[in-house]
């Protein structure tokens, strides 16, 4: 099939950008959409011209690194990572519009490249348990009721994508930011440090420049692991919770 | 040259203890006066880079991806051995050390098995306590699943995003740590040379790939945990980035290439659809249990619901009938590639058989195989758009795993001194073939439990403090910057892509699942001229700074080139047949890999020998004091 690709492209982060209009034919259905822009960019390269700067790495949907909005959705018309996404979904003639993630807190480095460093920084804020390597006591000392281990690993299956804002019109970070806290907050060894966790990871998403949630839920539209917005209201819960504990 | 594996003597269960024994300690008021530069952020990296910074070392990581949480291994999926023998089945660390060693074919060394088993335990407890949210039992016990090559249900699980779990736990670690100053994380670096000052790693060349920018860092140790070289085959289960850069610099440096030609082929992937094709996509290796493999008797492009049972060939239960569809992996995967290469395989390309569902269906009901691998067929309807409940799936095998790495001796270290090498970076555990659910366990054995006490016992004897001014840092970063202008200053018209697939066609044409001395000294002739026209007609756009990902490619692809006569090299000097390693020449009559102990039972250390040359062969000799090689059976 043949298709009109209007692709951003943007030299760096000082750079205006502009959309730049390829047409390219012979795409097969059965292509992934990276693929499709991978023969695009052996094109250009032939041609001598610069290729498409985009993040991808496994192009199997676990590492996260994919993210282009396509045709104003994030991730392209099916649920799944960009790289999951197949040309057998477009059809031949049609005109695709492939951008970025557009939000303050993710600046577009190059063409589809964002920097999604503030989702690092959010994690640093308080995403772990404090325990060193060594000493810890048999794992089977710890017994997790089997609900609480399975709602965990729902929220610990975000792949940090951040569709989640991209989608989001107030380009909010809620639901990466709640799937992070319940993960740690739905479990036993997640306890102790579990209200300073909440506060500290919030105040450095707000901090971060995202968006709050107007629970429109475009979030978990298009979140590729398909987390639930449920989250956010677990962690808004917390968050108050934690928040009417006196500090020291 | 002479290897010292180090390996510490006495009885096994005891070389550890004894080791760490005799390893010396640096005072804690004076870690942190030493900086270590770890390369990778997997589960080796990561896990290292955090532990090593709880112990007080400053420390510096370094990850192509633009987080550490993106490494590669997070797309493992299956599961993580522990000899827990939580199950009472029989498991122990005796057990799992046996069976990993038989599972390598008797190619790996004793001593760094029977650790690996030992901490195997230690690792389940830590993931735990970092709230690794494993799969449970009703009791709020650790669940186990059983995997291939054991008959102990010893595999930890997360569903099937074990590795994904494991990396976060590892990573959120690294976090902790980031956020108190001790580790700094450079993700969207890529690590272009070692620097050897007076023959011992004192530092790296990175490439910032942001700005274009050469970096130098210097650090008292450096840890390559830099994964596999998979994409060596161009197609794989790897990561589009996963590249034998780092190793193989390190690699032109001096340190060691081990076993190379030890590379694992999954049986059941995905196939190519067409030239386009990027990656291969796994899936799980269970679903041989109810699927039944066959081919058409004869070709001609037909529906397989036209294709009657009498036309059919059920090749794996004709020549197994004991084993039928459940055939060890090397054994299934040669068998696929033989039918194929009859010309009897099936789908565009015709490099693909039937994995068909249709009698486990009529047995057992549609509902039940969708409970038991709802997940897998709808990933596969996903990618192929095909129904596997109504059409037979098709699989061909791929690229996996690659044993081999740098050499590296009891404590992780190369024989450069202060270069430690990590995960499945080096070479050291899995002999000629890795068992399921080894890989993780490796990786965060290495990082959590052997490198913090083995870079310790290292920096003991080192003073701390290099600067980054030395001479040998301006001779590597010039070096760096020269080989990077000069892909520039090609101007070719193709793009390192099309090298990528040419070379990768190559390596898996005659050094993937079957090779044979024809094959691969045909290899080695045309090697050079591939790497001619690379660099005459290779287009890489010249950039004054900022990103060019074509650059980054381009580099990796020419270390690819040049690592796969290194690898042909060992394949065609290894005149046997084991584990992954399948010569043709060296087989039973029934179609079985011949091993040779007599003459093989040796590590194959290669080590550069100037540009054009041929690679220099050192050998560690292997000893089996505890256990006796025997010959594995599928009869």
């Amino acid at each position: 099939m043949k298709l009109h690709l209007k692709v951003w492209r943007q030299s760096g982060p000082q750079d205006k950008g502009r959309f730049e209009l390829h047409t390219i034919d012979g795409v097969s259905s059965d292509m992934s959409f990276l693929e499709m822009l991978d023969v695009l960019n052996d094109r250009l390269l032939a041609q001598g011209k610069s290729p498409i700067a985009f993040d991808h790495d496994c192009r199997e949907g676990i590492c996260g690194s994919c993210s282009m909005m396509i045709n104003g959705r994030a991730h392209g018309p099916t649920r799944g990572t960009t790289c999951q996404t197949y040309m057998r979904n477009f059809h031949d003639g049609q005109t695709v519009v492939i951008e970025p993630w557009r939000a303050r807190a993710f600046p577009v480095m190059c063409d589809l490249v964002v920097d999604r460093s503030a989702f690092d920084r959010i994690q640093q804020a308080g995403g772990y348990v404090s325990v060193n390597t060594g000493g810890a006591q048999d794992g089977n000392c710890l017994p997790v009721p089997k609900d609480d281990a399975e709602r965990a690993m729902d929220a610990a299956q975000c792949i940090g994508c951040g569709a989640c804002v991209a989608a989001c019109k107030n380009a909010s970070a809620m639901l990466f930011v709640a799937a992070k806290v319940s993960h740690l907050g739905l479990l036993p060894q997640g306890q102790p440090e579990r209200a300073g966790r909440v506060l500290a990871m919030v105040a450095k998403m707000d901090e971060e420049g995202f968006g709050n949630c107007t629970n429109q839920y475009e979030c978990e539209a298009v979140c590729p692991k398909s987390i639930p917005a449920d989250f956010i209201a677990r962690m808004n819960r917390d968050h108050l919770g934690s928040s009417l504990i006196p500090s020291e | 040259m002479q290897l010292d594996a180090r390996a510490p003597s006495g009885p096994l269960s005891e070389k550890w203890d004894r080791c760490k024994m005799d390893m010396r300690l640096v005072n804690p008021a004076n870690k942190r006066k030493y900086h270590v530069l770890v390369v990778g952020t997997g589960l080796a990296g990561a896990s290292c880079a955090a532990s090593l910074a709880e112990l007080g070392y400053n420390v510096s990581t370094f990850c192509y991806q633009d987080s550490p949480r993106r490494a590669h291994s997070i797309a493992a999926q299956g599961g993580i051995n522990a000899a827990k023998n939580y199950r009472n089945d029989g498991d122990s660390v005796e057990r799992l050390f046996t069976d990993t060693i038989k599972g390598g074919d008797y190619r790996s060394r004793e001593a760094n098995v029977y650790r690996l088993a030992q901490v195997s335990r230690n690792i389940i407890d830590q993931c735990v306590a970092q709230g690794v949210p494993f799969a449970r039992e009703y009791g709020g016990q650790l669940d186990n699943r059983s995997f291939g090559g054991a008959q102990v249900s010893r595999t930890f699980y997360c569903r099937g995003q074990t590795g994904q779990q494991l990396l976060l736990g590892a990573y959120a670690s690294l976090n902790r740590q980031i956020a108190q100053g001790r580790v700094k994380s450079h993700p969207r670096h890529e690590m272009l040379d070692v620097v050897l000052v007076n023959g011992v790693a004192k530092g790296i060349i990175v490439r910032d790939m942001v700005t274009g920018q050469i970096e130098r860092h210097s650090g008292d140790a450096v840890v390559l945990a830099s994964g596999g070289y998979g994409p060596v085959f161009y197609l794989s289960t790897n990561a589009k980035g996963c590249n034998v850069t780092a190793t193989f610099r390190a690699y032109k440096r001096g340190a060691l290439f081990a076993n190379p030609c030890f590379t694992q082929i999954h049986p059941t992937c995905i196939p190519v659809t067409g030239d386009y094709q990027s990656k291969l996509t796994l899936m799980s290796e269970s679903l041989r249990n109810d699927g039944r493999i066959w081919v058409p008797k004869s070709n001609g492009a037909r529906k397989p619901d036209t294709i009657a049972e009498s036309e059919r060939d059920y090749f794996l239960e004709r020549k197994y009938p004991s084993y039928g569809n459940l055939a060890p992996r090397d054994i299934s995967s040669r068998a696929a590639k033989e039918v194929c290469d009859n010309g009897l395989g099936v789908g565009e390309g015709g490099r693909g058989v039937y994995l068909d569902f249709a009698d486990a269906i009529k047995r057992l009901g549609e509902d039940a195989i969708r409970e038991r691998y709802g997940n897998l067929f709808d990933m596969y309807a996903h990618i192929t758009g095909e129904n596997p409940y109504r059409v037979p799936m098709r699989i061909y095998p791929a690229v996996h795993y690659c044993m081999g790495g740098l050499w590296v001796d009891y404590r992780l270290m190369s024989n450069l001194p202060g270069l430690f090498v990590l995960g499945e970076a080096n070479f050291s555990d899995h002999g000629a073939n890795r068992l399921g659910a080894s890989a993780l366990m490796q990786g965060l054995a290495d990082g959590y439990f052997v490198a913090p006490y083995t870079i310790t016992d290292y920096l003991a004897g080192v003073k701390p403090g290099v600067g980054t001014e030395g001479g040998e840092f301006a001779e590597a970063e010039a070096r760096v910057g020269s080989h990077m202008k000069r892909l520039q200053d090609t101007k070719g018209k193709v793009s390192a892509q099309v090298f990528h697939r040419e070379l990768g066609k190559m390596v898996w044409d005659h050094c993937g699942m079957a090779r044979n001395r024809a094959g691969l000294e045909g290899m080695l002739r045309a090697i050079p001229t591939l790497r001619e026209r690379f660099w005459r007609e290779v287009s890489v756009p010249a950039t004054a700074g900022g990103m060019n990902q074509a650059l980054e490619y381009a580099g990796r692809v020419a270390d690819f080139i040049d690592f796969a006569e290194v690898l042909a090299t060992d394949a065609l000097t290894r005149e046997e047949s084991c584990g992954a390693h399948f010569r043709e020449e060296y087989q039973t009559e029934d179609g079985e890999a011949k091993r040779n102990d007599a003459d093989y039972s040796f590590v194959s250390a290669w080590g550069y020998n100037g540009e054009n040359q041929a690679p220099v062969l050192t050998r560690e000799a292997l000893q089996y004091e505890f256990v006796k090689p025997s010959v594995r059976s599928y009869k």
